[in-house]
């Protein structure tokens, strides 16, 4: 069964002091659903993700007591692609014909800590206590090599944090709004080699939701639905160089990315070089370089005549993370994936404003990596 | 010598004073892990035997760490000094994450060969001195 996406919203990522996250997922589902024309009555089935926000199916309390399921999940920075994934099995299952998928989060500044128990996450506490189990630093090691063997350089680095900050500038709901100058990024200070305060991005506050429903009604409801084309959901294979990991095989795989955008273009039956807008999961810098080669845009290596040339920049023959992306929103982990799904609809559909993708774009691509290793992928088109 | 108590008595095999890591091979692919673990994440089977891996290796990836960690960190972060660390490729077919000695960002050369040491990393309760492992650069 084909899936079509009616409606998304926001509640602006970034920082919302005295607003709770379930308020804040209640505003994004109110906007999907005023974006879709429909009302809380409408929706048949709904889940919602966070990490933050133990129960975020409590938000059902203030959108109105319907009686629908209403799931929960988790995977990490991979939650809000795994959200609209389910809710469209779930469709596709026969459990409903209309669905949402919101996600919420409302993190504490600063680098995320993995926090008192690491056994909750299947470590030891010992990773945390000797200093290691930090993200930047896997996303600076990964970089580092990849660097090495691909010879991507510094200038590179940089080069991308510009785009993402001037994308943001063009974005009236992005956090970071604010141009930075090439000098400065390469100037800012070093945070884990060769990643500097400007190549990454912060944890934030903010909730994304995305109404959809069974194809074969869409047209009931919206004049132009978006098409779910593929939606997958991966996990890591043995030799897999993941976040927090006390060793990692010599032995190497493809990471959950490669595998989950490879399926998703089978699936969807149309390769990378036709798609013409792309949210990729940047973490920091490093990884939106090294996801274009893993989602499937370009070979190892070539990233750095890409991203030089301008081909990532929103006139450029692959426009990536036009709104900013992580770098300019930052990542509330709940609803990351699902702001995602919103800008390459808002482009799809014309209505990107000031970042608009010249040239009418009709298929996009949307990326999420996270731990322990589990990356989803949608491919959508109009 | 004063009595040194492991950060985790799990990640040693055999006595300090000869340390080495202990880590897990799969009796049925030959896969190591670390630290060792029953099942195995290469093939499935269940029934890893524990293995000492060896002491040295190469240098496959680094960074130093700029900032004191967040909780857990039971380190000085108070008077933080920023710290290298890595990944080394040792011979049993894995590559261990580890806080690195005796080098620095002007020094650390990714194939640089490393090896095994015990670094001290703060005192318990009953003042015993906490040893966590390390890696450093074969002195040449």
């Amino acid at each position: 069964m084909k899936i079509s996406i009616l409606g998304t919203g926001l509640q602006p990522f970034g920082r919302h002091d005295g607003v709770t996250p379930i308020e804040m997922g209640v505003v994004a589902a109110h906007a999907a659903l005023d974006d879709a024309g429909l009302g809380w009555n409408d929706i048949q089935l709904a889940f919602a993700g966070s990490l933050e926000v133990l129960q975020p199916d409590t938000m059902i309390q203030h959108m109105g007591l319907t009686g629908i399921p209403f799931t929960t999940l988790y995977n990490g920075c991979a939650t809000g692609g795994n959200l609209l994934l389910s809710a469209a099995n779930a469709i596709t299952a026969g459990a409903g014909d209309i669905a949402i998928a919101v996600g919420m989060d409302k993190h504490p500044r600063g680098a995320f800590s993995v926090g008192d128990t690491l056994e909750s996450i299947g470590l030891g506490q010992w990773y945390g206590e000797t200093g290691l189990a930090l993200n930047p630093q896997y996303f600076a090691m990964k970089t580092k090599r990849y660097m090495h063997d691909y010879g991507i350089s510094e200038t590179c680095l940089d080069l991308t944090a510009v785009k993402a900050f001037e994308n943001g500038s063009r974005t009236d709901h992005a956090w970071r709004r604010k141009a930075i100058p090439q000098d400065e990024i390469a100037r800012s200070a070093m945070v884990c080699d060769p990643l500097r305060k400007f190549h990454f991005c912060s944890p934030s506050e903010g909730a994304a939701a995305v109404v959809l429903c069974r194809s074969d009604v869409a047209r009931r409801y919206a004049t132009r639905p978006v098409e779910l084309r593929a939606d997958v959901f991966r996990t890591r294979s043995y030799g897999s160089f993941e976040t927090l990991s006390p060793s990692m095989p010599v032995k190497s795989a493809p990471s959950p990315s490669v595998q989950a955008s490879r399926a998703a273009f089978e699936m969807a039956g149309i390769g990378p070089d036709e798609i013409q807008v792309a949210q990729v999961q940047d973490t920091e810098v490093g990884h939106e370089i090294m996801h274009l080669a893993e989602c499937g845009f370009c070979k190892d290596g070539e990233q750095e005549g890409l991203i030089r040339d301008g081909e990532t920049k929103i006139d450029g023959r692959i426009p990536v993370n036009t709104d900013g992306g992580l770098l300019a929103n930052g990542e509330p982990i709940g609803a990351s994936g699902l702001r995602q799904v919103h800008e390459v609809r808002r482009q799809l559909l014309g209505r990107g404003g000031r970042n608009q993708v010249p040239g009418n774009p009709r298929t996009g691509l949307t990326h999420v990596y996270g731990f322990p290793g589990v990356s989803c992928v949608t491919v959508l088109s109009v | 010598m004063a009595k040194r108590t492991p950060i985790d008595a799990g990640l040693f095999a055999g006595s300090l004073d000869v340390p080495r890591l202990r880590g897990s091979r799969c009796r049925s692919c030959g896969e190591t892990t670390f630290p060792a673990q029953k099942g195995c994440p290469a093939c499935t089977a269940q029934g890893c035997e524990e293995v000492a891996l060896g002491t040295r290796g190469l240098l496959w990836t680094w960074t130093i760490q700029h900032f004191p960690p967040p909780h857990p960190y039971a380190g000085d972060a108070d008077n933080f000094e920023p710290f290298p660390v890595g990944y080394v490729e040792l011979p049993d077919g894995l590559r261990v994450e580890a806080r690195l000695l005796g080098c620095d960002a002007a020094s650390l050369e990714i194939g640089m060969e490393m090896e095994l040491v015990l670094e001290p990393f703060a005192r318990d309760e009953d003042g015993h001195e906490v040893v966590t492992f390390a890696f450093q650069p074969v002195s040449s």
